[in-house]
Parts: structure tokens; C-alpha cells; sequence
């Protein structure tokens, strides 16, 4: 930790240094975070700051860490599949997709339609909470409150539905090895569908809020700007890579899950700065709202659950199986030695590699910059801790 | 000396029994108006707002002031002991202290004194506002200062540069009114804005408009018609002056925690927070009395003194629901655009507009001609002031770069 | 004022006030209290209106009611000031005092402050503030003027003309010197 011990300053030190010409001054070492309200999580930002110019900016994580690759390997496959949910708060479902794919991989199941659909369906919804949430906080951190709650407003619908089918709210624990844990109960669909056709209707006005305003323009456009090759560098992935003219998506260029079934765009924007990154954000909103459209209208009928032992033990060998996640590329490399509990999980988060891109782009901007790029790297906590 | 005694003791009587008046009307008037904030706010906000203490929570703020002063209050162990102290007083007590020169209402006559609804009527009344907002400074400031911390200091030394830059404007946008009005004294300039426009010769001979016309025989006499676009800039420049969203960064709560007042807590706190809430009723009080023609207004024959106080009211919250209106609308400036505002657009705007006024009301010019230079003029400065920033202009929507249709 | 300056006008006042006459100094109390812009700002023709134009000798008689607005915001501070303090001290009876060392320190997002808060920072806004002080003393030139500029003429106005025109072209020197941008 770099601490700056109190500094007594000599007079004859001040007045050589003004006589050349220069007025001594000091950089102030300022945490933001791990309590701070643009953070929103335990994040800390060791901000080295000269005036209101961040000199350097030093990421502290680690705060919310929970150790979970190492508790996967205590623990046996039924009861993983609902931890890994927990990784990343606001898109639980999606966190539960690679763990059930990895599995499926290894134990070659056949999943069947009805349960690839649903699956596409709920991580779609899931994806729309998760950009709503981001859509409301980037709002609240530029000093827009009302957006947050018009947002708040929106969820609603989705997350009742979601929460008619998994009896959760945020930590669903839905996906089973080989299909669902239940199918869609009577009225989901007609719910999923009265939300999303609600957000795709309401969207163009609350995108009008933000980014028809010329305040939240001048506050973020080329603000922040993250390169290309440094995103590339950096392993940066999701709406961040896609802002910066990245047109990286897993469900487009590896297809899982039947997701090239359904007709959908990736956007990506060219310039990288923060503004960028939050239109690559909202229109990824109304892409997903198509895609739960889709995968609702083509529902097959059929069995939710493929042939499982009743035993869940993956058989001797590993499997890297990588899903795109709300915030980017979910991976998880899965090596089993023919136990019910995994031998070891890596799992890679977005968030993580996202936020080491931080530092690059936090150099010499300004302290009110520093919170409009925190607010587009769009990160959750736990999936950087986890 | 028995002269002198009387004169100061009769002042002094009469102007104690207003200041308590005045006081506690004011006070309560913040209150409400912190209410009103979160009821107006959450109704935007498709929310509810406060709801438990008394009839539609409008015991809130009574509630809040309550907790607060029951709350412990600590100073941290670096900060300047005296100045940390002194520092809330000195943001409250210049934020109300600005209401002396607004005339409230009429005046009523006990015994044989007038008794004018105004604290002190004295002839350079917008220069004491104006004074009053830059002694408002030194609370900020020193708050910042003295709490030996961090996130109080940024606050409290963006606040200064922000405080002073829309203190200029804030003056120049007052000059064309004391031009108009031919005085500094809100009590004449509210007077001259009493009555009707009347007649408007300008649209003479254009068959349907001159009949429009007679609409001006009923519309008040306000100086919001002719000096809009001082009107403009004094709000934009008010609301920073108060620390307001959109230019609420000195105390920007999720970029400096909550800026200068960071370490205060407890009834210290709350004098911040009151302060704030009078100052931002202050300034809508001079608002109205500077254009929207003070307590002027239709009052029935009943009770002949309250209806101006009423009216002064009504027209007080309704400013208030526009400056409560820009908060739960609009993000929040970056500092520098800030200043680009203030600099580059409100104090050329404002010499700009003082030129025109002064042109246009010298004399030998006729009304219609002063009319149309007006209009044209207003339109023009407001266009140039409200274009925004050219530089922006590409960043409409980004074009995707690489659109991928259906697999 | 052409023959009398302010002293002579003050100590007149002075001598006013001691004889009991209504003639308080008015123009001095100003130049005491609210300056040289205040003094000049009278309205005209107002029945407050202290005439500045004195014939020598005689202080102008002024109504007591001038006098008397001064005296209320005095009050008003005063009532003011003690209310701030009053509250203090009744806060200081009630509210609770526990403290510990943590709540001593200040706060750094809730982590143990690094270095002193009173860093010699690099301040850029000190420039800010050296303009304000030359537009600010503009402002003030610009409200005499203001109120009395229909009466004084056209060369009144093509003086504040040029005297508003420099100070555009101080301001674009310091937009083109970049001044104005953030350091």
C-alpha cells in the first residue's frame, strides 16, 4: 500500500522552488473506495491526484473475495450449479449456464430443444435486468437520478416473471446438468412477453433521457477512451470490447445453447469512450428482448430434462466451455477426475479482465471522468472477486 | 438624547416583531420545500416519497430536523477546530439573511404607521443579494478547508472557482433590470411591474393581430416579457449559486462523497442542508420579485393584505418546482463545461444583453422599434447561448461499426 | 459633490447626529458601510433618495424611515446569529457524545486516511479567481450607471460602451491566452 508519510515542508525547500519559477506542490493520494458510492461494491481506486488530474490509479480488489474455486472443489456437482449463481449477483442465470454446459460436455447429455429454449429465454431476461441495472446506476453516478427508478420500473415485469419460474430474485439456481430444474409455469410466458415487449416499447424514451441529453454527451463522449488493441491486450470482452469496436460475441461466433436459432445483431461502436460503450449497452437491450421474443414464440414442446444418472459424476477428463455472459466472456475450464466433485473449476470473469483495462484508461483524466469511466466499466463485485 | 431613543426604539420594535415573522415563515418555507423536493422528485420518479409522518408525510421534515438534532456531533480530530465550527453558521446565515430586501406583500397601516411587508427596504437591494450570495461563499469554503480531509477539500475548492465565476454572471444579468427599473430597491422594482402591459401599438393595421393585441390590456405588466433573457441567466447562474443539480458538484455525491460537508454531522449537518433549502427559496423569492412582478396579482375584497402575501408565495413555489423540475431531469455538469458555461456563455450573453438594453432604451426610439430589436436581439443571444457545444455535434450515434445481420 | 469631499460629508454627518437633527448621514453611513458603488446607486427621484449633489455646507435631511432599514437588518443578523447559536448550545444539551478514536478520523471511503488532508495541492482555478475579482469590480461600476444611464445621455452610454468593450476584449484575451480552459 503506498502511503505518503506527512511531509514537513522547509521553508528554504518552498522558496528555491519559487524562485525557479515553480510553486511546490504535492500529489494527494486518495482512496475511492472501498466505501464510496460510485464504486457500488467494496472497489477500491488507490487515485493518485495532482489538482483534479488522476496522476496514476491503482485498482484495489480482492475486498469480496470468496474463495469460490476452491469451494467448488469441496462441494458436489447438484450443489455447485447453485453456487456459481452467486458469482455475479446481477445475472445469476448466466453465471449457471457454463457450469450446466461444461457438465453436459463432459457427461455427453443430449439437452433437449424445450430446455435449450428456456434456457436462451431466461438468460435473455436475465441480460436485460443486468443492462437496466447498469442503464439505471451509470445514470444516478452522472447525476441523473430519475433514469434509476424509470429503470427500477422496467425491471419489475421481467423479474417477475423470472421469479414466477425460479422462486428467486437474483440467485435463481434454475439450471440442472442436461436441462431445467422445472418447466415454465402456467402465465410465464405471457409474462416474459408483457415485459419485454414493455422495454422494447419504452426504451427509445429513456435512451432519449440520457443520450439525447447534452450534458450526459459532454460528460462522455471521448471520455475514457479504450483503444482497441489495448482492449484486445487486456482480454477485454462483452460491451466493453463491443464499444470498442470489438465485434466479439460468443452467442454469434460460438453458437451454444442454440443461439443460432434466433435472429439477432451485435453492435459495436468504433471510438471507445464511455459514451460508446453505453449505446453498445442500450442497444443490446433491445437485441436480447428480440431474442426472448423469438425463443418464446418458437417454443418447442417436449421434455425439459435430457437422460441424467442419478448420480451427476463427470467422467475422467476436461472441458473449457465459455458463454457470453451480461458483461462479457463467462469461461469456465472444468477438470474432473471421475469424482461427483469437480477436481478444479477455473473460472474466468469478465469482470476481472475488464477492470484491468482500469489503470490505461484512468491515466490523466480528471476526478469527474474518473466516475463516468468507472460507471461504463460496467463491472459487478463478486464477478471480480468471487 | 430621548430623540434618538424613540426613533431607534419605535425601528426597533417594529423591525424585531418582522425579523421573528419573517424568520419563522422562512423557516418553515424550507421545510416544506424539502418535502415538496422529495414528493415532487419521487412523483417524477414513479415512486411514492415520504408517507409516514403525519398526513402525506408532511411531517417529514420535522422528523428529519428532529433526528438530526438528537444526533451526535464530532469533529474529526485533524480539522481546524474554530473554522469547522463556525463554518455552518456562516453558509446559513447569509442564505437568509438576502430575504430582508424582498418585499413580501403590501403594507398594512396600524395607528397611524405604514408597516410595509419587506424587512428593510434599502435602496441598493440587489447589491445586498448580491453580497449575501458572496458571503455564502465562505461557508462552503471554509467547510471544505476545515475538515482536514480529502474529499472536503476538492469540494470546497471546486466550489469556490464555481461559486465566484456565477457570481459575475449572477450580477451582469441584474444590471438590465436596475436599467429598466431605475433602481436597485425590490420594493420599486416590484412596483413598477405593477398593472397591465396595456396598449401595444406594435402590430397597428395587420387586420387579425391588432385585434390579438388587446390580450396585452390583461397580461401583467412582468419584466419576465421584456428581460427574458436576463432571466435566463440569472437562473442558470442562481441555481449554481445555490449548489443545485445540475451544478450540484461541490457536492457531487457519487464523485466526492458528499463534497464540503463530508465530515459534518448531526445539527451541523442540518444547518448545511437548511441553508441550502433558504437559499434556494431566497433566490426564488428574488426571482420573482425581479420578473414575475412580486406579490402583484388579482386578490378578492376580503382580507386585502393577504392575498400579495399569497400570490408571493404561490409564484415563490412555483420557481421552486422548476429548479426541484432541472434536478430530477438533467445529469450532472463536468466541472470544466462548467466553467465553459459560465465564462464563455452567461458573462458574454449577459454584457451582450446589457448593450441591447441600453441601446434600446434610450431615447428617441419608439416602442415598437424597441419591441422587435427585442425579440430579434433575445432570440439571437438565447440560440447563441443554447447551441450547445459544436464539438459534440458528431457524437449523435455511433454508427455500428460492424452491424452482423442473422446467422 | 464638486467642493466637499467624503471626510467633510461624514464629520457633517457626524455633527448631525449629535445634534439630534433628522439630518443623519446618510452618504457617509454608505461610504462606512456598503462603499463607493452603494453611494452612487441612489434611486432617482425616490423620496429615500439622498441627494448627492449637496449645496456646501448643509447636509440633505433625510427621512428617519432610511435609517431605520439599516437598524432592522441589524436585527435580522442579529436574531440571526443567535438562533444559529442557540440551536448549537440547546444540541449541545441533548445529543449524545461517545466518542471513539475511529470517529475521529476523517472520512477517505472508509479506509484509514493516506498522508494529510492539507496537501499543497496544485490548485488551477487560482486564475479563476484573479478574473472574478477584475469582472466582479466591473459589475459594480456597471450598477450606478445602470440606474441612472437614461438621464445621463448618449456620452454616458458610449463610455460605458468602451468601458464594456474592454473588458469583452479582456475576457477574449483570456479565452485566446487559454486561461479559461481546465489546466
Amino acid at each position: 500500500m503506498a502511503t505518503t508519510e506527512d511531509r514537513v515542508v522547509d521553508a528554504s525547500e518552498v522558496a528555491a522552488e519559487v524562485s525557479r519559477g515553480n510553486l511546490l506542490t504535492e500529489e494527494m493520494v486518495l482512496n475511492v473506495g472501498p466505501q464510496h458510492p460510485a464504486t457500488h461494491g467494496v472497489f477500491r481506486l488507490l487515485a493518485t491526484l495532482d489538482g483534479e488530474v488522476l496522476v496514476n490509479a491503482d485498482p484495489v480488489i480482492g475486498y469480496m473475495h470468496r474463495g469460490y474455486e476452491k469451494l467448488v472443489e469441496a462441494r458436489d456437482y447438484r450443489q455447485i450449479t447453485n453456487l456459481v449463481s452467486r458469482m455475479d449477483w446481477l445475472s445469476g442465470i448466466n453465471n449457471e449456464l457454463p457450469l450446466a454446459l461444461a457438465l453436459e460436455t463432459l457427461m455427453e447429455i443430449e439437452v433437449p430443444a424445450r430446455a435449450q429454449y428456456m434456457r436462451v429465454a431466461m438468460c435473455e431476461m436475465n441480460r436485460i435486468l443486468n443492462h437496466l441495472m447498469f442503464f439505471a446506476s451509470f445514470g444516478a453516478e452522472l447525476g441523473a437520478i430519475t433514469p434509476t427508478f424509470y429503470a427500477f420500473r422496467e425491471r419489475e415485469d421481467i423479474q417477475m416473471a423470472m421469479e414466477m419460474t425460479t422462486g428467486g430474485r437474483m440467485h435463481f439456481g434454475f439450471f440442472r446438468p442436461g436441462g431445467l430444474k422445472e418447466d415454465a409455469p402456467k402465465g410465464f410466458f405471457q409474462q416474459a412477453l408483457k415485459g419485454v415487449r414493455q422495454v422494447i416499447e419504452r426504451l427509445p424514451d429513456y435512451e432519449n433521457l440520457l443520450i439525447g441529453n447534452e450534458i450526459f454527451k459532454q460528460r462522455t463522449v471521448n471520455v475514457g477512451i479504450l483503444p482497441q488493441d489495448v482492449a484486445y491486450s487486456y482480454g477485454v470482452s462483452g460491451p466493453i470490447a463491443r464499444g470498442s469496436d470489438i465485434s466479439f460475441d460468443v452467442r454469434k461466433d460460438e453458437p451454444y445453447s442454440s443461439y443460432d436459432h434466433f435472429d439477432f445483431n451485435v453492435h459495436s461502436a468504433p471510438n471507445g469512450d464511455c459514451f460508446d460503450r453505453f449505446w453498445v449497452l442500450l442497444h443490446e437491450v433491445v437485441e436480447s428482448a428480440k431474442i426472448v421474443e423469438q425463443a418464446i414464440e418458437g417454443m418447442p414442446d417436449g421434455p425439459i430434462m435430457g437422460k441424467v444418472p442419478r448420480v451427476v459424476q463427470a467422467p475422467k477428463g476436461e472441458v473449457y466451455v465459455r458463454t457470453e455472459n451480461p458483461l462479457g466472456e463467462l469461461g469456465m475450464y472444468l477438470v474432473s477426475d471421475g469424482d461427483r466433485r469437480p477436481y478444479r473449476l477455473k473460472i474466468r470473469t469478465p469482470s476481472y479482465s475488464n477492470v484491468s483495462a482500469l489503470p490505461y484508461v484512468l491515466k490523466n483524466t480528471y476526478v469527474s471522468d474518473m466516475i463516468a469511466i468507472l460507471g461504463s466499466f460496467f463491472f459487478v463485485l463478486g464477478d471480480i472477486d468471487r | 438624547m430621548s430623540g434618538v431613543v424613540d426613533l431607534i426604539g419605535a425601528v426597533a420594535l417594529i423591525g424585531l416583531i418582522k425579523v421573528v415573522v419573517v424568520f419563522v415563515a422562512l423557516l418553515l418555507t424550507a421545510a416544506l420545500v424539502t418535502y415538496m423536493e422529495r414528493k415532487v422528485i419521487a412523483d417524477m420518479q414513479a415512486r411514492v416519497g415520504p408517507n409516514r409522518w403525519g398526513p402525506f408525510g408532511l411531517l417529514q421534515a420535522i422528523a428529519d430536523g428532529i433526528k438530526l438534532f438528537f444526533k451526535e456531533d464530532f469533529r474529526p480530530a485533524a480539522a481546524d477546530r474554530w473554522t469547522y465550527a463556525i463554518a455552518p453558521a456562516a453558509a446559513m446565515v447569509p442564505s437568509f439573511l438576502a430575504i430582508a430586501v424582498v418585499p413580501l406583500g403590501d403594507h398594512v397601516t396600524v395607528g397611524d404607521r405604514r408597516v410595509d411587508f419587506v424587512i428593510a427596504d434599502i435602496n441598493i437591494g440587489i447589491l445586498y443579494f448580491l453580497a449575501m450570495g458572496s458571503l455564502g461563499v465562505y461557508g462552503v469554503v471554509l467547510a471544505g478547508w476545515a475538515s482536514g480531509s480529502k474529499y472536503p477539500l476538492l469540494g470546497g475548492v471546486r466550489s469556490t472557482a464555481q461559486l465566484i465565476s456565477y457570481e459575475i454572471a449572477l450580477g451582469l444579468s441584474l444590471v438590465p433590470i436596475a436599467m429598466v427599473a431605475g433602481s436597485l430597491s425590490l420594493s420599486d422594482i416590484v412596483a413598477a411591474q405593477a398593472g397591465t402591459v396595456g396598449n401595444v401599438t406594435f402590430f397597428d393595421g395587420i387586420p387579425v393581430l391588432e385585434q390579438l393585441q388587446d390580450i396585452f390590456s390583461i397580461v401583467p405588466n412582468w419584466y419576465i416579457w421584456s428581460q427574458w433573457p436576463a432571466f435566463a441567466i440569472f437562473f442558470v447562474a442562481g441555481i449554481a449559486e445555490t449548489n443545485r443539480a445540475p451544478f450540484d458538484l461541490p457536492e457531487a455525491e457519487t464523485e466526492l462523497i458528499a463534497g464540503y460537508h463530508t465530515e459534518y454531522s448531526g445539527i451541523r449537518f442540518a444547518m448545511f442542508y437548511l441553508g441550502e433549502y433558504i437559499h434556494v427559496v431566497v433566490l426564488s423569492a428574488v426571482a420573482v420579485s425581479l420578473f414575475f412582478g412580486g406579490w402583484h396579482g388579482p386578490g378578492l375584497g376580503i382580507l386585502p393584505w393577504l392575498w400579495p402575501l399569497l400570490w408571493f408565495l404561490a409564484k415563490t413555489l412555483v420557481v421552486v418546482y422548476l429548479i426541484i423540475w432541472l434536478r430530477a431531469t438533467l445529469p450532472r455538469l463536468r466541472y470544466d463545461r462548467l466553467m465553459w458555461l459560465g465564462w464563455k456563455r452567461l458573462i458574454p450573453a449577459a454584457l451582450l444583453w446589457i448593450v441591447v438594453t441600453a441601446t434600446v432604451n434610450t431615447e428617441g426610439v419608439s416602442r415598437n422599434i424597441r419591441l422587435a430589436v427585442f425579440v430579434v436581439l433575445a432570440g439571437l443571444i438565447l440560440a447563441w447561448v443554447g447551441r450547445g457545444d459544436p464539438r459534440l455535434a458528431f457524437a449523435v450515434n455511433p454508427q455500428s461499426g460492424d452491424d452482423r445481420g442473422s446467422a | 459633490m464638486p467642493d466637499s469631499g467624503v471626510f467633510e460629508y461624514l464629520a457633517a454627518g457626524l455633527r448631525g447626529a449629535v445634534s439630534r437633527t433628522n439630518a443623519l448621514p446618510n452618504c457617509a453611513f454608505c461610504v462606512l458601510v456598503f462603499g463607493l458603488s452603494a453611494t452612487l446607486s441612489y434611486p432617482r427621484g425616490s423620496p429615500r433618495s439622498c441627494s448627492h449633489i449637496a449645496t456646501s455646507g448643509a447636509v440633505p435631511a433625510v427621512p428617519r424611515d432610511y435609517f431605520s432599514q439599516y437598524i432592522t437588518i441589524g436585527i435580522f443578523v442579529l436574531v440571526g446569529l443567535g438562533l444559529v447559536g442557540v440551536t448549537l448550545q440547546l444540541a449541545r444539551l441533548v445529543r449524545p457524545n461517545v466518542p471513539t478514536r475511529e470517529k475521529y478520523t476523517t472520512y477517505e471511503s472508509g479506509i484509514d486516511p493516506i498522508g494529510r488532508g492539507w496537501t499543497q495541492t496544485n490548485v488551477r482555478y487560482y486564475i479563476f479567481a484573479l478574473l472574478f475579482v477584475i469582472f466582479d469590480v466591473e459589475a459594480v461600476f456597471l450598477f450606478p450607471w445602470a440606474i441612472v444611464f437614461e438621464r445621463l445621455g448618449t456620452q454616458a452610454f458610449i463610455e460605458m460602451l468602451i468601458f464594456i468593450a474592454i473588458l469583452a476584449f479582456a475576457l477574449l484575451y483570456a479565452i485566446r491566452k487559454k486561461m479559461l480552459e481546465w489546466l
